[in-house]
């Protein structure tokens, strides 16, 4: 418990307070009245409904679309399964500015939707409720799923058996131990489209802006630091309430369930009902999520006379960047991997503990915590940022231009996946087996290591993959923070959009489709391991 | 393909590493520890400055040789945000220099005294329009770009359509929804773009100006690589993109840029410039308050006006040298424009009403 408590002490908490506090103290005196002047202007409050009604819509046109895709992933077994589970994953990681580009491709002009049916969608609110839906379709099949898939279907059987029609047996059977799992996802959904950025500001145009737009405006070009601190603690307060909210309706349903092995729950698909399920997941995958990053890979091979390889050869040298960075591009993968490493580690130590000290003693002040541990999602990437540089700028924790920051600042936003992840199924671990293991005489950790371990390893390892994953999307903190002789991926994609001309164009998408193409493979590498050792349980 | 096999490699190396880092479980006792490698030491100059910043590492090979200082660069964010860091970190400041300051911005770094006065060496070289702070030597020009109207040299002759050379042809019918321009509130091309609107039409009629250019169909966007790449029918990026705006506002420079980076190279610009629609940005540089290395910073000064950076710079910023006798490279004067009379307004002046002007402008053309 100390150690998280620590950590986001010193790397969250005090950073914000200092930022805020400068916002809102003029000569030592608090400013209260700053609330008053800057929530009854008409810009700021058109900013707030349109943040909490876009972010409503987009949770629920993301439940609607991804839930029957965390169905069939949990309970079907098709060709190429595991694979589309690591690809559906890879929009969740890629830098928005890479998005928004895909996506203009498809909804903007000339895009597929305009040749087809003359339809377009950029600069409206749907392109920006389609790329929550893009971004936020694997939140919901990996958390509703994941666990999904360890429930043992035998007991929705049993309650067949015992004369419960098909859908009185889900809805008393599934649904309520699947409940804390679709919260979850619903609260990470709605977090994640409450606070969005990239997307909004570049699909939205200046017509469109969220809460998380406006403080990064306020903050980072206009440096007005009262308006960006009313904001900031709105936000907060706002997060802060969602979390209660949700806290609040899991504990209400939270219930021992009994986890299997989800290799025996997954089977291939019986029936043209099933089997139009299937298909139908298949073509939302195909239209929503395929479909956009082929876009990607296509611009990165279109070379003016045609399709090749150029862009990705000219990421190796640093001579053909002629000055955009000390370095050649491709080394961008290495820092990336490297970054996202560390920040992982930090992440599972921080939050593994964390969520194990959640599960152990649930007092009121631990509970409270659990709620905390969840904020650095919703607080703007440039508030940390700009905190980082005024509060962690004396020895011995001047780190402000130490490689270190990169993977601090993405830790802070893995370790809400790590607690989110671990917490369910911790907590549904049937504590009576522990119990009886120390009855027969093993000590605290043998118990943990012979009962809770086997039974979480899988989504300890999930954890660590969402952790690894979004630290090397992650773009808002580290683009402020990232040293140019080590550029992470994002923001080197984002330095050579920044610049005109074919080559630079080229090959940020060549770098963009290796960002893909490397967290795929990393996602992938994931479901493997859990593969090889899945014989243990 | 071996850079897949590569990939791969690290992967597992990185799986494997998770579970050892996990496994020590004390990542912030390296945090501290890495704290002292900062490289204060008296050999390292850091120059802080924005994303843009670029310069061949010869250069700064030859600045070491000459005064045995090592230079570190830090980039953070666009040029605003940059400053807005700094401004923030006074009398704490990460580097010794910074570089990237310019007119719009300028009296909100003077406000804020975030520079100790140092007149550089050779300044007497350097082009006396530029020294706005020539008195108290706060700050020191480092070079000159000018933002302007770009065009799409084949949309033009397809249609057989002179373009458009100044803010007055912008506005006619003729030109109407070929537009894309940046958001003034968000952009430094924007910003730019509009004080040339307000220094063509005075405080007055500039509000007057952008209602023609709003019936006339003119499209904001946020941020300049969305005009640029995704809006411009004229850029590589646009082409792409199928973009169908001809008109882009962006800089005199960036016709060069287009062709130094196709392969192969073209023998003339695909895009060509509204030189009577340009707005000067004048960029400086100046030595941080409480800077650790004075000494080093004050060498490094001398030396960003000196001739071998000024050399430098178009290639690598696409900037024009402010240093009297600096040589322009041949691919600068052959496709870019040479403008004039670009319009420019007094930093005092934009520090001012930069706030009053922007908000005007967002109520009458972004809502």
């Amino acid at each position: 418990m100390a150690v998280p408590v620590a950590f986001f002490a010193v790397f969250f908490a005090y950073p914000v307070v200092a930022i805020v506090g400068r916002g809102l103290k003029a000569d030592g005196v608090w400013q209260f009245g700053r609330f008053g002047e800057v929530l009854t202007r008409p810009d700021i409050l058109d900013v707030l409904w349109f943040t909490f009604w876009q972010a409503l819509a987009s949770t629920a046109l993301t439940l609607l679309i991804a839930l029957p895709g965390a169905y069939v992933f949990a309970r079907f077994d098709f060709p190429g399964k595991q694979l589309l589970r690591a690809i559906v994953t890879v929009p969740f990681v890629l830098p928005t500015v890479v998005v928004g580009t895909a996506f203009l491709a498809l909804l903007g002009r000339g895009g597929f939707l305009d040749e087809l049916w003359g339809v377009r969608l950029d600069t409206t609110v749907w392109s920006i409720l389609l790329a929550h839906v893009f971004f936020n379709y694997a939140v919901v099949v990996r958390t509703v799923g994941g666990l999904w898939s360890q429930l043992d279907p035998r007991q929705e059987e049993a309650a067949r058996v015992l004369g419960a029609g098909r859908f009185a047996a889900w809805r008393r059977v599934t649904l309520p131990a699947l409940a804390p799992a679709v919260a979850a996802a619903a609260l990470m959904v709605f977090l994640f489209t409450f606070t969005s950025f990239g997307v909004v500001q570049i699909l939205g145009g200046p017509g469109f802006s969220t809460l998380e737009v406006e403080i990064y405006r306020q903050t980072a070009q206009l440096l007005a630091l009262p308006t960006a601190a009313v904001l900031t603690l709105v936000q907060f307060a706002a997060v802060g309430s969602i979390l209660a909210v949700h806290a609040w309706t899991v504990r209400r349903r939270e219930t021992a369930l009994k986890l299997v092995d989800p290799a025996q729950t997954a089977r291939r698909p019986r029936g043209a009902g099933q089997w139009a399920l299937l298909g139908g997941v298949l073509l939302t995958v195909l239209v929503l999520i395929l479909l956009p990053l082929a876009v990607l890979v296509e611009r990165s091979l279109d070379l003016p006379g045609g399709h090749g390889l150029d862009y990705y050869r000219a990421l190796g040298s640093a001579e053909a960047n002629s000055g955009t960075f000390l370095v050649a591009p491709l080394e961008a993968v290495w820092n990336s991997l490297r970054y996202a490493l560390v920040a992982t580690a930090i992440a599972l130590v921080v939050g593994g503990l964390a969520a194990a000290a959640l599960t152990r003693r649930a007092g009121r002040l631990v509970r409270g915590f659990d709620a905390l541990l969840m904020l650095p999602l919703g607080v703007s990437a440039v508030t940390v940022g700009f905190g980082f540089l005024i509060t962690l700028d004396k020895p011995p924790l001047d780190l402000r231009t130490s490689w270190i920051l990169v993977p601090l600042a993405q830790a802070l936003v893995g370790v809400p996946f790590v607690v989110r992840i671990m917490l369910p199924v911790l907590r549904a671990v049937d504590g009576r087996l522990r119990e009886a293991a120390a009855v027969l005489g093993a000590s605290p950790l043998r118990a943990w290591r012979e009962v809770d371990l086997p039974l979480v390893r899988r989504a300890l390892l999930v954890a660590a993959g969402f952790a690894f994953a979004v630290s090397l999307g992650e773009f808002g903190a580290t683009v402020f923070i990232a040293r140019p002789d080590n550029p992470t991926l994002p923001v080197a994609v984002a330095r050579l959009l920044g610049r005109s001309g074919d080559l630079n164009y080229g090959q940020a998408m060549a770098l963009s489709t290796i960002l893909m193409l490397v967290c795929a493979v990393s996602l992938l590498l994931l479901e493997r391991i859990r593969t090889d050792r899945s014989g243990e349980f | 393909m071996s850079t897949t096999k590569k990939i791969t490699v690290t992967a597992v190396a990185a799986a494997l590493g998770v579970t050892a880092l996990a496994g020590c479980g004390s990542s912030d006792d390296s945090a501290s520890g890495s704290a002292g490698t900062k490289g204060a030491g008296s050999k390292t100059v850091t120059l802080v400055s924005h994303d843009s910043f670029n310069v061949s590492k010869g250069v700064l090979k030859e600045f070491t040789r000459e005064t045995g200082y090592t230079v570190k660069v830090l980039k953070s964010g666009d040029a605003g945000t940059a400053l807005n860091q700094e401004i923030l970190t006074k009398g704490s400041p990460r580097g010794d220099v910074f570089f990237g300051v310019d007119n719009t911005l300028l009296s909100r770094a003077l406000d804020n005294a975030l520079f100790t006065p140092y007149a550089a060496k050779g300044l007497d070289q350097v082009a006396a329009d530029v020294q706005l702070d020539a008195g108290k030597h706060r700050v020191t020009p480092v070079d000159t770009g000018d933002i302007c109207v770009n065009y799409d040299k084949k949309y033009f002759a397809d249609k057989k359509l002179a373009p458009p050379k100044s803010f007055e042809d912008l506005a006619k019918p003729a030109y109407k929804n070929l537009l894309v321009t940046e958001n003034a509130a968000t952009s430094s091309p924007g910003l730019g773009f509009l004080l040339g609107t307000v220094a063509t039409y005075g405080e007055d009629g500039y509000q007057d100006y952008w209602k023609k250019l709003k019936s006339n169909g003119v499209k904001v966007v946020d941020g300049w690589e969305q005009a640029y790449n995704e809006e411009f029918s004229g850029s590589a990026g646009g082409r792409k993109a199928k973009a169908d705006r001809p008109l882009v506002v962006s800089y005199a420079s960036s016709p060069p840029v287009e062709v130094l980076y196709a392969d192969p190279q073209p023998k003339t610009a695909p895009t060509g410039v509204a030189t009577g629609t340009c707005f000067r940005q004048i960029e400086f540089a100046g030595l941080l308050g409480g800077a650790k290395n004075e000494a080093g910073g004050k060498a490094l000064l001398d030396f960003l006006i000196g001739k071998k950076f000024q050399e430098d710079m178009p290639l690598n910023m696409f900037v024009s040298p402010v240093t009297k006798g600096a040589k322009v490279p041949d691919l600068f004067t052959e496709f870019g424009a040479t403008v004039d009379k670009p319009s420019t307004v007094a930093p005092d002046t934009i520090a001012e009403n930069r706030e009053q002007w922007v908000q005007s402008w967002s109520s009458l053309v972004v809502k």
